[in-house]
């Protein structure tokens, strides 16, 4: 849940980006680091193997500005996409404001895919939260590579309810603020709305 | 849901921060942070300039998920106290009302005892404290009294942040 601080004018939120094994995350992250002004953003952490498999999280404290006079910050975390984390991810999800689901558009990730959506659901319904209620958009990854599935075949099996969906390719950024922009669009809404 | 949104306002702000200033004399620690379960620093005090004080946060916060998910694991609620001791300075770590986390930074200059004494002390008063302040939010907004700045933002206000 967002932290907002009346005393120090502040608000703070929390975007977790979800998805199977090397679909992109942490790539997402990093691409958002590089191109964000230094005083804007905080170190971004990586809690990776020795071959750079997220292990627990990465973490990016991105402070975007203000909004009517309050400090607006998002940090923005991946969790480990390998299947056997599964207790790492609950972990993560914990006080989640919005969620970025990337999908990995190869044909050959598809089962993958899927299967990382039913996980995102399960675990989140284990927070307290429904997917169908919270903050939530779709990103399919890796549009540049040759061997991928139509935007309408990814559509009907990983975004059945129509959430904002992005294509992307976060290797050169393609999509990736984009993706950004409207989860946190939607997460201020929200904070609007007061829940 | 497991965790209501976190609201700070100024007079607790002010009564959290005269209790872990005194805790961090009382303590003869160099750095105390107070931080929300999910990774959001509350405020600190002592020779914080010296730290990346928000991947301190959300690091601590991610050790304190992880030891608790073990704790699960072989039965126990959670571990409510962790120390990592290093070479020169050590971390106590704690829960305090069941949602903060108290982070002690100290050095030679003090002992894990007296760290541990003072904090159990401190951890009283920080509970009062929260507890008021979780109350004071429910009522808020039970009476629909929220000076919530968010209400009158517009779509160009938003926009603005990413331009």
């Amino acid at each position: 849940m967002s932290f907002i601080n009346y005393a120090s004018r502040e608000i703070n939120c929390k975007i977790v980006y979800y998805g199977p094994g090397l679909c992109g995350k942490t790539t997402n992250l990093q691409f958002v680091y590089q191109k964000t002004a230094p005083d804007a953003k905080g170190k971004m952490i990586s809690l990776a193997t020795e071959t750079e498999r997220t292990l627990f999280f990465d973490f990016l404290p991105l402070a975007l500005g203000e909004i009517r006079g309050f400090k607006t910050r998002f940090h923005l975390y991946t969790v480990p996409g390998q299947v056997f984390y599964d207790a790492s991810r609950k972990l993560i999800l914990k006080g989640v404001d919005g969620v970025v689901f990337v999908a990995d558009s190869q044909e050959e990730r598809m089962d993958a895919n899927v299967e990382s959506v039913e996980n995102l659901r399960i675990n989140l319904i284990e927070q307290g939260y429904d997917l169908d209620k919270i903050p939530y958009v779709v990103q399919y990854n890796k549009r540049d590579l040759p061997n991928i599935l139509s935007v309408e075949e990814l559509r009907r099996e990983l975004n059945p309810t129509n959430v904002p969906e992005f294509e992307a390719c976060a290797t050169t950024g393609e999509g990736v603020f984009e993706t950004l922009k409207a989860v946190a669009k939607l997460i201020l809404f929200d904070l609007k709305k007061g829940k | 849901m497991a965790n209501p949104q976190l609201i700070m306002y100024d007079e607790e702000f002010k009564q959290i921060n005269a209790v872990i200033e005194k805790l961090l004399r009382e303590a003869n620690a160099k750095v105390i942070f107070l931080v929300d379960k999910n990774g959001q620093l509350i405020t600190g005090c002592g020779e914080t300039e010296r730290f990346d004080t928000t991947s301190l946060a959300s690091l601590t916060a991610g050790n304190i998920a992880a030891t608790g998910g073990l704790a699960k694991l072989i039965g126990e609620k959670e571990f409510s106290i962790l120390f990592h001791e290093g070479e020169k300075d050590n971390l106590h770590i704690s829960i305090v009302a069941g949602r903060v986390i108290l982070v002690v930074l100290f050095d030679t200059r003090s002992s894990l005892g007296l760290v541990r004494l003072r904090v159990k002390k401190s951890s009283e008063e920080l509970s009062a404290i929260f507890g008021r302040l979780m109350q004071k939010s429910e009522e808020k907004e039970k009476s629909g009294d929220s000076e919530f700045p968010f209400a009158e933002i517009t779509d160009d206000d938003i926009d603005n942040l990413f331009s």
